[in-house]
Formats: structure tokens, C-alpha cells, sequence
């Protein structure tokens, strides 16, 4: 299974990005291999609208299966229930702290009631 | 997981402007001391005229981008003029050796879409970002203060306003501030949209009047939208009684939870004559009620908001 | 002749003065369409209270795609510049209210499954109040680009010796819209911090755009001269001011006209036209209807009857910013 942290930088000391969008950079994570990649998500980040909507599509065509970010609004919401992407919805800290809490089991899934809230 | 580091971000808006909302979210920064500020009317920011910022930074924004075709380069084939849907293209550009007229793009109708640029077979037609405005970080009395200016006449407010709105995110995190207290854009278009996008709670300032009433309708189904908690606050509420009752059921009826009403008091605009929030300089009626608010609201901004605490009035 | 009502910012007073306006020139006899430009909280309805005839949509063209047919090859999604397509590994997504319709996709896909579709984006409605014409365009909750339905609203405009434009607040593309293509630009402002402000910013936009412009002053305070002083740095010319009073507040919050029920309001509106005339471009106003409008305001001044109450005028500022201008008596002779 493939895994994406939001970002804003690019070791896994670095914190959690809270924004899905607008986010700098994913932490890939591929469970199956223990792969970690970076994936930078300027283009989307940088886009007058829909960066929410670029970065859904990209990760949906990167195969990753669930996401642990901030929170998500309704259009990319839609892109991930459409590749059944799962998000879980994380409050801050490093990215390490994140992943680790997901290992332990700690992060639940957002469902369509949560979706834009932080 | 830790909650250390959520951040709430509470959206002023008003629905058509002059409702006071400016002045509501001058003296809310007073009392909450230690929010950031964002200023998100980015077409006519008014927020630093009352919070006597001092700029820190100042940075330009580039909008989107708008085409404009190398007249050199164009044989005037006149296919992008056929396929730009925004009749933005004209044949009346100057003409070169070989041709007395080029095609030219008139950049105040071009929407960026490209599909010049991409169907241009001399490849004559280039998508130029626009400088759109300048984004600037003070520093005020009573926090950090993000606001930018839209260069008049340049569209794209709603990518300026997601701007605006980052920065203020950053820097919270960076000064470990909770709150944002951001001052929304008039409407219900798409800088009030980018307002919204993930925004934690919108407080609708309003006032008793017929439109007052009815560009809230729009407010808050616009909210609701985006599944956004918002609180109503009729501002003037003394001017007109029974339109305030009105459109305090009208918007418990479309779920928003109704607050604290503020009257009508000369000293607001005193206020904003000496360049100062109203709760800074003043302990009039309106003053009061905007305390109360505070005090209303204030339990509600530490924690992401539930769907369970959508509906009904707060308990304060 | 077509007159843009705009303000730098909302809520000062701007849908009063352009309802009021409309009211003032159809009493005199004139021909008027008030339209309300103000797509995204369009209340000029709630004053005029028009009977609504037609309802008309107004659509973009969006892509449709056949998900039979789809290659899922992403070239739909690369082309467009606003993220409105996206495509997933099993099917491609249309985000309408995102999309600009600008066809690039369904230009660029290779196997022809996009089609497109009239998408609604907003309404324009088209009425009579009274003897005013109305048009009026509503935004669609959610949509994001109000342009075209401006454009739409404006196209909808009856012929009419004036037109008069309720334009969007603010100095964003919206209100360029709305100002574009105008023959006169009245900026309405409150002599407040803010308003000022706010009204530098918008006279910047008109300037852009080359056309006269005149400036309302609403809430006038007594003594307060930063406005005056504001407008002559710029050179444009106070057109009217109407002053601060609560009794203007209280009317204005019932939904009332406030030109027809606040006392000295109709000589206020009758004075505004009055510059009017002379500031707006002659060859856009004919001579004729020129003459018309003159006699007929001279008529009701004159006859205490139509005129406005004479007692009960609440206010003490002073009704206009210099002193009122008469016509001459050449024109006088050949109204009547
Ligand atoms: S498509 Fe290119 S070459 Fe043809 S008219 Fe346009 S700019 Fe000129
Ligand atoms: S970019 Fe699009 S809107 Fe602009 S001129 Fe080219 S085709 Fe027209
Ligand atoms: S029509 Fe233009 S804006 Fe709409 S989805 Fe297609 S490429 Fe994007
Ligand atoms: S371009 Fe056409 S075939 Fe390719 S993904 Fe888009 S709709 Fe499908």
C-alpha cells in the first residue's frame, strides 16, 4: 500500500503541511517495498484554482491509497472517494510523528461530514 | 496525535460590504491580543487604516496569465481568433513587413485559458503572467497583520485572497498563535469563495435592511456549501426591530446560531476617524456588545468544531 | 445614455442612489431601464419591487465526457489551465462550477468523448416597476465567475433614454464588467475613512478606463470636508450629497425608496439630474431629451402639489456641495 504525508519540507523531521492543496511536497510511503519518495506538488500548489483538484488527480494516478493530511475541501474530496483514497486527518507535528501514530493505529479515516474542517 | 497545533480561523463577513464588519474584526483582534490578522477584502483593504500596521515585508503577486501574440511571428491565420471563446482576440493588430495587420489580444478580456497559445501554429502566441498586486506582512499592537492590495482592475482577487490566507496560516505557526482572525471580501463570488475553503468558522455581520437580510440568505447557503459553521451578529440591530427579529429566525432557520447583537452608535465611526478599533477607544453601547460577542464566541475557537456543535445557540 | 452607478465598496449607499435615480428620471417623464449589475447581491428588486415577466438562465459551456468512450489518456486534464477536468485512473471528472469554458479540452481529445453542455451559472430576470424597466442578474451560489453573467444582464437592457447600471461593489473584474462600455460613471462614497479610501481606488479604475465621472457623497456629515477635498485633488465634481440622518437609516431598513418618502430627498435626486445633464457627454444625451428633463423638473419644483413637503426637512447640513446652478432662459422658453 501507498501512503502520502502532506509536506512543507523534505525530511520526515519536517512538520505536516495541514493544507491538501496547497501543500509543498508529499512523503511517499510505499509500504510493500519500504520505498519513501518525495513528490513536489509546486505546480498544483501554485495553481490560481483547483490546486485541491490537481493534487487529488495526481495522487490517484501515483496509486497511493490513503493520505495524512489536515483536512481536504469538497471538490478533492470528491476525486478521493471517486479512486477510494483514504484520508486521515492528522493535527500537526513532524512527519514522523504522523506516520508513526498511523502505524499504532491512532488516526481514524474523515468521513464526508468532516470534510474542510482542520 | 497532538492538538497543538490546530488553528482556528475565523472568517468575518458581511454579505455586501458596510455593514460594519471591518470594524467588528479591528475590535475582535483588540480583544483576542494575540490572533493574526488577515485582511482578505484584497480589492479595498480596510482592516490596516484602524490597526496603524508597520510594514515587515512586502512582496508583488503575479496573477494569471494573459496571452499576447509576437506580431513578428503571426501570419494571421486568424485560428486562434476563431477558437478563443472570450472574443478576446482582434484583427487590428499592427502589422509587419509582410502583412499590413496582425491579430492582437486585448489582455482586460483574455481569461488565460491558452487555447491560443496551443493552437497557434507559428507558435507566435506567449501566456504572459500579470502583475496582479502587492502582498504585504506589518506588524500592529495587537498581532501580525497579512494584507495585500489587488492592483484596481486586475481579476483574479480569489488566488490573492489564498495567498493572503497561507501567509497568515505560516505565520501563526511560526509565532505558535491559535486564532486568525480574518476580515472577508464582500459578495458571494470568487474571492469570498477563497475566503471560505477550509476556513474553521465564519462570523456574518449584517445589518437590518432588506438586502442586509437578503445577501446573508446567499452568505450563508454559501457556507453551508462548504459545511462551514457560521455565526450571525445584526449589527445597528435599533434601526429596525422587527427586520431584526426577522433575520435572526431566517438564519437560525438556514443553521447558522444567532449572537450578539450590536446598535447603532456614532462612536464606530468616531472610532475609524482616529484610525483606531472601536473597543480601543471607546466604552460605549456598541463597544459593549461587541465585548459580549467576544466573550460569546470566544470558548468556541480553541477546538475544530464538531458537526454536534452546529446547530443551536451556544451555551455562554 | 448609459450610467454606471459603482462605489469603491459596498454598502454605501450605492443601490440607493441608482433605485432613486431611476425613480427621480421616470417621474420627470423620461424613459428609464434601472439594471442591476450587482450579480453577486443584487438588490435593487427589494426597493423597486418589480413585476418579474421573464426569467431567462445564463449557461457556460461545459465538457461532458463519455466515460464509454474516455481513453483515460489525461490529455483533457494537462490542457486545462484551471484544474475544471481532472482524470483518475477509471474515469475523468468535471468540476462545472471551476470550468471557464473555454473548449481547450474538448479540442485536444483525441477520441472525441468530451461534448459539451449548457451549464447554468445564473439567471437574468427582466420586469417593469412601474415605469421603469428592470433587469436584474443573479450569480448562482457557488459559482465563482460573475463576468458572464453580468455581460449577460447588461445584453438584456431594453433600449431606454437612460440606463441605468447598478454596478458590483469593489474594483475587481467584476466591476470593470459592469463599467466597461458605460457612457458616465457615478462613484458613490461615504466620507468615512474607509469610504474615501475606497473611492480613490475606484476612481483609479474609471481613470483606466477614460470616462467621465462624478462623485455622490451619502451620509454627508455637516462639516466634514475630506470628501470635498478628496474630489477636487481629483478633479471630478461632487454631484450631489445626501446627508447623514436616521430617518434615511430607518426608511431604507423597511425596504422603502427613500427619494419618495424621506422629505427633501426629491429635491436632492431632482438636483443630481440637473448635473447630470451638464456633465454627461452631449452627444450621448440628445438635445431633446435634454430640454424635456429640464422643463419637467422645473415643473414639479414649481408646483407645491408634485413637489416635495416643504416642512419637516430634517436636515442641517447643507443639500449640495456649491451652489445650484440656472438654467438659461433660451432653454426655458422652448420647454413648455
Ligand atoms: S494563430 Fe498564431 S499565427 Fe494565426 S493569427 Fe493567431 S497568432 Fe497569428
Ligand atoms: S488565452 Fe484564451 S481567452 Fe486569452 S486570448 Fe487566448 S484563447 Fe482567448
Ligand atoms: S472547457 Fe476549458 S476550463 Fe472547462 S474543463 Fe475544458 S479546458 Fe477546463
Ligand atoms: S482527453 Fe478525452 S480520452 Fe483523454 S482523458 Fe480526456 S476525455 Fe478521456
Amino acid at each position: 500500500m501507498k501512503l502520502a504525508i502532506s509536506t512543507r519540507g523534505q525530511d520526515v523531521n519536517a512538520p505536516v503541511d495541514l493544507h491538501f492543496g496547497r501543500t509543498r511536497f508529499f512523503r511517499i510511503v510505499d509500504f510493500e517495498t519500504g520505498a519513501e519518495t518525495l513528490l513536489n506538488n509546486a505546480r498544483a500548489a501554485n495553481a490560481p484554482q483547483g490546486a485541491g483538484i490537481q493534487t487529488a488527480q495526481t495522487l490517484a494516478r501515483l496509486g497511493v491509497q490513503a493520505v495524512l493530511t489536515g483536512g481536504v475541501g469538497p471538490n478533492a474530496w470528491r476525486i478521493l472517494q471517486a479512486a477510494r483514497i483514504q484520508v486521515f486527518s492528522v493535527r500537526g507535528g513532524s512527519v514522523g510523528q504522523a506516520l508513526q501514530s498511523f502505524r499504532e493505529g491512532l488516526l481514524r479515516p474523515l468521513t464526508e461530514k468532516q470534510v474542510t474542517y482542520f | 496525535m497532538s492538538d497543538a497545533a490546530f488553528i482556528c480561523e475565523l472568517v468575518v463577513m458581511s454579505g455586501k460590504g458596510g455593514t460594519g464588519k471591518t470594524s467588528v474584526t479591528a475590535s475582535l483582534a483588540v480583544l483576542a491580543g494575540s490572533a493574526v490578522l488577515a485582511d482578505c477584502d484584497v480589492d479595498a483593504s480596510n482592516l490596516p487604516l484602524v490597526l496603524d500596521p508597520r510594514e515587515q515585508r512586502r512582496e508583488t503577486f503575479t496573477g494569471g496569465v494573459r496571452a499576447r501574440i509576437r506580431r513578428e511571428d503571426c501570419t494571421a491565420c486568424g485560428q486562434c481568433k476563431a477558437l478563443c471563446r472570450f472574443d478576446a482576440i482582434f484583427f487590428d493588430g499592427p502589422g509587419h513587413g509582410r502583412l499590413p495587420h496582425t491579430y492582437r489580444v486585448d489582455s482586460a478580456a483574455c481569461e488565460g485559458c491558452g487555447v491560443c497559445h496551443d493552437v497557434c501554429p507559428e507558435h507566435a502566441i506567449d501566456l504572459e503572467p500579470t502583475e496582479g498586486g502587492e502582498w504585504f506582512v506589518s506588524e500592529t499592537r495587537f498581532g501580525p497583520l497579512l494584507h495585500a492590495r489587488l492592483r484596481p482592475g486586475h481579476g483574479n482577487s480569489g488566488r490573492l485572497v489564498t495567498l493572503v490566507r497561507d501567509q497568515a496560516r505560516q505565520v501563526a505557526e511560526a509565532a505558535g498563535r491559535r486564532l486568525i482572525l480574518v476580515d472577508g471580501p464582500p459578495g458571494i463570488g470568487c474571492p469570498v469563495i477563497a475566503s471560505l475553503t477550509g476556513a474553521t468558522r465564519v462570523l456574518a455581520v449584517t445589518e437590518p435592511t432588506p438586502s442586509g437580510e437578503h445577501d446573508l440568505e446567499r452568505l450563508l447557503a454559501l457556507a453551508r456549501h462548504f459545511s462551514i459553521p457560521a455565526w450571525v451578529c445584526v449589527n445597528k440591530h435599533d434601526l429596525n426591530a422587527d427586520m431584526t427579529l426577522q433575520i435572526e429566525r431566517r438564519a437560525a432557520a438556514l443553521g447558522a446560531t444567532v449572537t450578539e447583537r450590536i446598535p447603532y452608535d456614532p462612536a464606530v465611526t468616531a472610532a475609524q476617524r482616529r484610525g483606531r478599533p472601536v473597543v480601543d477607544v471607546d466604552h460605549g453601547p456598541a463597544a459593549a456588545a461587541i465585548r459580549k460577542l467576544w466573550e460569546r464566541v470566544r470558548p468556541f475557537l480553541a477546538d475544530p468544531p464538531g458537526p454536534q456543535l452546529d446547530t443551536g445557540r451556544p451555551a455562554g | 445614455m448609459n450610467l454606471v452607478i459603482a462605489s469603491g465598496k459596498g454598502g454605501t449607499g450605492k443601490t440607493t442612489v441608482a433605485t432613486s435615480l431611476a425613480v427621480t428620471l421616470a417621474r420627470h417623464g423620461q424613459t428609464v431601464a434601472y439594471v442591476d449589475c450587482d450579480v453577486e447581491t443584487p438588490n435593487g428588486h427589494l426597493f423597486l419591487k418589480p413585476m418579474v415577466t421573464r426569467e431567462r438562465p445564463v449557461e457556460k459551456l461545459v465538457p461532458r465526457v463519455n466515460q464509454e468512450t474516455c481513453l483515460l489518456c489525461g490529455l483533457c486534464a494537462a490542457v486545462c489551465r484551471f484544474n475544471a477536468i481532472a482524470c483518475l485512473p477509471d474515469q475523468t471528472l468535471v468540476y462545472e462550477e471551476l470550468c471557464h469554458g473555454c473548449g481547450g479540452c474538448t479540442r485536444v481529445c483525441p477520441v472525441g468523448a468530451i461534448t459539451e453542455a449548457p451549464h447554468p451559472v445564473g439567471v437574468v430576470k427582466v420586469g417593469a416597476a412601474g415605469a421603469i424597466q428592470f433587469v436584474s442578474g443573479t450569480l448562482n451560489v457557488g459559482e465563482s465567475t460573475s463576468p458572464p453573467v453580468i455581460r449577460a444582464t447588461r445584453q438584456a437592457a431594453p433600449a431606454a433614454d437612460w440606463t441605468i447600471l447598478d454596478a458590483p461593489p469593489g474594483t475587481a473584474c467584476p466591476m470593470m464588467e459592469a463599467v466597461r462600455g458605460s457612457d458616465y460613471v457615478v462613484l458613490v462614497t461615504e466620507p468615512t475613512p474607509f469610504g474615501l479610501h475606497d473611492l480613490r481606488l475606484a476612481l483609479e479604475v474609471v481613470k483606466t478606463f477614460d470616462l467621465p465621472c462624478g462623485v455622490v457623497v451619502n451620509r454627508a456629515q455637516p462639516g466634514a470636508t475630506e470628501a470635498r477635498d478628496l474630489c477636487r485633488q481629483a478633479r471630478v465634481r461632487i454631484l450631489a450629497e445626501i446627508p447623514d440622518a436616521v430617518a434615511i437609516a430607518k426608511e431604507y431598513s423597511r425596504g422603502q425608496l427613500v427619494v419618495e418618502t424621506v422629505p427633501g430627498l426629491r429635491e436632492i435626486f431632482d438636483q443630481l439630474c440637473l448635473r447630470l445633464l451638464e456633465e454627461v457627454p452631449k452627444e450621448k444625451c440628445p438635445h431633446e431629451m435634454r430640454q424635456r428633463l429640464e422643463a419637467a423638473i422645473r415643473a414639479s419644483s414649481q408646483s407645491p402639489a408634485t413637489g416635495p413637503p416643504a416642512a419637516g426637512d430634517p436636515f442641517s447640513t447643507p443639500r449640495l456641495a456649491a451652489p445650484r446652478q440656472r438654467e438659461e432662459p433660451t432653454r426655458a422658453a422652448s420647454a413648455s
